[in-house]
């Protein structure tokens, strides 16, 4: 099915064994099922510290005293840090707006926001030091939702706000409002035979990457710090902490270590500037490393919303207008706040044609938890509510679900709410056949003839709470469409710097780019892509550092776009130079030096007939080529910020998904049987982790619809559930066969036509399996997650 | 205080030991082997999966002290666990060193041309090997985890069906791979095991 579990698939442009289009493995691969691949919790030094970061206990207070004292008498610390010790005039950071203190001042704005640092020799040691620190708290209201948070006498979360956003928000607990309107929405509602309207809840869900929040910051000789860390964007992380050190960026110098997985909550800054605080005040390394209870509170989450969708349609299925309106929640800090409005009401309308529209999404300031970037980043939430608009809509008319969709489905040329015209293959009534002509898992596979029922099988599982009794089977179906890359006219580019030189006898390609390597497979791309553009065998991933210029973010669906077309582009350089050098020493030998289209394949140089003119090694011999350049795809524009017009998105990706459930439903226990996905990917570089981004973000979808949530008490805005104990992901008894149909219809504009993968997965899983559960129940279901007592009434 | 106890086949002192250490943090920071991860310490995730006299634990869940006397195995000594288990056992198991692969070659961090790395002999066992060859591998953190229990899996039930698997990794996540492909490494490392038998 699809390009699923086929290593040696189709191999184009390339006769050099291992390039793009080839499922090659991991070159990390070995080193990490060996347990020796380091991670940044797996740093040590000599003479180390381990660091401690104290967090409020409270949600939103004054900050009347702190006392130290006891803690810094404690046998084994060596440094207690507070706000005061700051030594910068700059004391806040931020990943676009500089709203978060580095410890607070002053006033906590958040439950478990960082007051005050400890190091000591032993993390226990640190731990305990941490605790006889006393501050008293003067508790104030709580913020927590939009009522209170544009009350007209509500506190303000952040005073005197002069962000670029503070000018046009209608009230300063908003961190940012777009609008989008387009056409006349109330005109076209007159026309509605249908019209459908319903408010969608969004839980908060965390990203739970496994490896935690950690690192290790080492003071070097010349005043600056070496600093090891997990993160998603090394220069976005070098930007914020060097003012905040006092230190100008060459002195902080910054080395990926190895990352446990990221899903947008690397993207703010951790412990990195708390662990470089530590080790410039010591003067000894300094070891950070979060547990997972510190991690619930160490990372930003994805926004919870609420969304209000109004459609229309003529009887004959033909969507008419929409109207909606999305709140998002940002909790106490802006961290990515405005890019998630951008996206959510952009990609509110979804993969569908409609002219005319009236959309308004903000995000709000809050004492909540600050949310910011996770995998599909406020194109998620709105998926999840206008699927369920359009299953409405179908069932109000009468139509087939899928049918319904198709009718009005986007394809190229179709124009956004924002103006843009989608200038790329949109195969979204595709994907939808494709994904509902994928057979069905039989009817009630927990059976076993004669035997005892399999509960594995069945809701509840091991918990054994049925053996088929009230057990109900629904299928539902959904589709979404994400942006891929930096929109809104955010200069989104790459650096990749490539080496080629003869080593032992053999040419030999290296790679150094600052991506971060989150897990996603990039460094195995750029191998690969290294191989067909300067085709050899033996390619060398340098490690990401920030010796090399930025790469931009491993989010957004961009990576193997953007730094992949980066790696690309400077190839083509070094492979222009080595036919340069080649030229010179051989030239005069072969007229086709001049005249042909010269490749280089299989460590030679060869025309695009075939014919051999020169071994690499000896074009090159003791010469390297090495050449760092900068990569952009087409720029973007900012969206109006009264309008939302704009040509704001660089590329859009999609897929669909079809679930089955099966559902207790005198429990309220849910089986998902199987998610099926189809999704265009442009042009797979490597098919092996194309499914596995595919199938992965199914799962964080499939999390979300039926148990992943964190709860935060409305009363107190604290967070109610920091562990794996209370906080569940999907174990693989939960998480069902996932098959995968890969369609690869290039984009032009994009390298080697792909398109970016690890999202749009995330959007339609959520929604497929709300519409399996509604059609098992026939209840509305207008929040996610879906809990038992939601199915049961209870 | 002083704990000794038999890691991966060789004794292991760490002195200085607080009481309230766990077996965890005294392979990762007293004993240089960070192999078994750290991702929760609350005994949910399984990422610190080792063998403790045979049985599968959290090292994270184990206090350091009651591990005195007793056999460790890790991620880092699985393939040598799984030699000798050949050995033992001849005929079970993928040990014959006919799947593996050299450990030097990942000390490089190169990518080799596809498929290269399965074709090697060396020094991985039948699971490591299984488990790079499905794509069972992302960001790699619940690997080591992962395959300790695997490994486990296969050794009491050389031929198990979708429903064993699932059941027997069920206290290990993943967050990356949504875990199929974690499956398929395992029904490969059994079929393999059932082709050389």
């Amino acid at each position: 099915m699809g390009v699923t579990g086929n290593p040696t698939s189709i191999n184009q442009g390339t006769r050099t064994k291992g390039g793009i289009g080839e499922s090659t493995l991991r070159p990390d691969g070995i080193l990490k099922v060996t347990g020796e691949f380091a991670y940044s919790s797996d740093m040590w030094h000599e003479d180390m510290l381990w660091g401690h970061t104290l967090r409020s206990t409270v949600a939103h207070a004054e900050i009347v005293s702190i006392d130290t004292s006891e803690a810094l008498a404690t046998s084994g610390v060596y440094a207690v840090l507070t706000y005061d010790d700051l030594p910068s005039t700059v004391k806040n950071y931020g990943l676009e707006i500089q709203d978060t203190p580095v410890l607070a001042h002053g006033k906590v704005r958040h439950h478990g926001e960082p007051v005050a640092l400890v190091a000591a020799d032993h993390p226990e040691t640190a731990r305990r030091a941490a605790a006889k620190i006393r501050i008293d708290y003067r508790e104030l209201p709580v913020i927590t939702d939009e009522a209170s948070a544009t009350a007209p006498d509500a506190i303000l979360v952040h005073e005197g706000r002069d962000d670029h956003h503070a000018e046009h928000v209608p009230h300063p607990n908003i961190v940012h409002r777009q609008p989008i309107v387009r056409g006349d929405a109330d005109a076209a509602a007159a026309r509605a035979d249908v019209v459908v309207s319903g408010e969608y809840v969004f839980g908060m869900q965390d990203q739970a990457f496994l490896g935690p929040e950690s690192g290790l910051a080492v003071p070097a000789e010349d005043g600056g710090v070496d600093l090891y860390v997990a993160t998603q964007w090394l220069h976005s992380d070098l930007r914020q902490i060097a003012p905040v050190l006092g230190l100008p960026e060459d002195k902080v110098r910054m080395t990926l270590s190895g990352v446990g997985g990221a899903f947008g909550g690397r993207e703010d800054l951790s412990m990195q500037i708390h662990a470089c605080l530590l080790a410039l005040r010591t003067g000894k390394p300094v070891k950070i490393v979060y547990n997972r209870f510190e991690s619930f509170f160490g990372h930003v989450h994805r926004h919870p919303a609420k969304l209000w969708y109004e459609h229309g349609a003529t009887r004959d299925g033909k969507l008419t207008h929409m109207k909606c309106r999305i709140v998002l929640d940002g909790g106490a800090y802006a961290s990515a706040s405005p890019a998630v409005v951008g996206n959510a009401s952009s990609l509110s309308v979804g993969p569908y044609v409609i002219d005319d529209v009236d959309i308004e999404a903000i995000a709000l300031y809050t004492n909540n938890p600050p949310c910011g970037a996770m995998r599909g980043f406020g194109a998620v939430q709105a998926c999840f509510a206008y699927e369920a608009q359009m299953d409405k809509l179908a069932a109000e008319l009468g139509m087939d679900p899928v049918e319904f969709r198709q009718l009005n489905a986007m394809e190229q040329g179709t124009l956004l709410p924002t103006g843009q015209v989608v200038d790329s293959p949109a195969p979204v009534a595709e994907l939808l056949r494709r994904v509902k002509a994928m057979p069905l898992p039989p009817e009630r596979q927990w059976e076993v003839a004669g035997e005892q029922a399999d509960v594995r099988a069945l809701p509840g599982g091991l918990s054994n709470t049925t053996h088929g009794e009230g057990v109900v089977r629904g299928i539902g179906y959904a589709v979404g469409l994400k942006n891929v890359g930096f929109s809104e006219g955010f200069d989104d580019y790459s650096t990749a710097r490539v080496r080629m030189e003869v080593v032992a006898g053999e040419p030999v390609a290296t790679v150094h780019t600052a991506m971060a390597e989150v897990g996603q497979g990039g460094v195995t791309v750029h191998a690969q892509i290294a191989r067909t553009e300067l085709g050899v065998s033996q390619v060398t991933i340098h490690p990401a550092d920030t010796q090399v210029g930025s790469a931009g973010s491993t989010s957004a669906s961009r990576q193997t776009y953007v730094t992949g077309g980066a790696v690309k582009h400077s190839c083509e350089a070094v492979r222009e130079k080595v036919l340069e050098i080649g030229r010179r020493k051989f030239g005069t030998y072969h007229p086709a030096w001049a005249t042909a289209e010269l490749l280089l394949e299989g460590g030679k140089v060869v025309t695009d007939g075939g014919e051999v003119l020169a071994d690499l090694v000896d074009v090159l011999e003791d010469e390297a080529v090495d050449i760092e350049l900068e990569w952009r795809h087409r720029p973007t524009e900012a969206f109006d910020l009264r309008t939302g017009q704009g040509n704001g998105h660089v590329q859009y990706s999609f897929a669909a998904h079809r679930a089955v459930v099966e559902v207790d439903t005198e429990l309220g226990l849910v089986k998902v049987v199987e998610l099926a996905c189809a999704q265009d990917v442009g042009k797979a570089l490597n098919p092996l982790s194309v499914v596995g981004q595919i199938q992965g973000g199914t799962t964080q979808g499939l999390g979300v619809a039926v148990m992943e949530e964190i709860i935060v008490d409305p009363k107190t805005a604290k967070v109610r559930n920091p562990s794996f104990t209370d906080y569940l992901i999907p174990t693989i008894l939960d998480t069902p066969t996932v098959p995968v149909d890969v369609l690869e219809l290039a984009d032009d504009h994009a390298p080697y036509g792909l398109r970016g993968v690890g999202e749009a997965p995330t959007l339609s899983s959520t929604p497929a399996v709300l519409a399996a559960i509604r059609n098992a129940t026939g209840l509305e279901l207008n929040r996610t997650p879906v809990r038992p007592e939601h199915l049961t009434g209870t | 205080m002083r704990v000794n106890f038999t890691v991966n086949g060789r004794r292991h002192e760490a002195d200085d030991v607080w009481e309230g250490e766990s077996l965890l943090y005294v392979l990762r920071e007293r004993m240089g082997l960070p192999g078994s991860k750290n991702a929760c310490e609350q005994g949910e995730c399984g990422s610190c999966t080792v063998r403790l006299d045979g049985v599968p634990v959290c090292s994270c869940l184990v206090a350091a002290g009651q591990v005195e006397g007793r056999e460790v195995v890790t991620v880092e000594g699985l393939a040598d666990f799984a030699t000798h288990r050949a050995e033992q056992h001849p005929g079970s198991g993928c040990a014959s060193g006919a799947c593996g692969t050299a450990l030097d070659k990942a000390r490089r961090w190169e990518a080799g041309p596809s498929g290269e790395e399965s074709r090697e002999t060396g020094e991985l066992s039948p699971i490591q090997q299984a488990f790079i060859d499905a794509g069972a591998v992302q960001c790699g953190f619940c690997t080591p985890g992962l395959l300790v229990a695997a490994d486990e899996l296969l050794e009491r039930n050389p031929e198990p069906s979708d429903a064993d698997i699932r059941e027997a990794l069920s206290g290990n996540l993943c967050r990356c791979t949504g875990y199929e492909k974690i499956l398929d490494a395992v029904r490969l490392a059994a079929a393999r095991a059932e082709e050389t038998v």
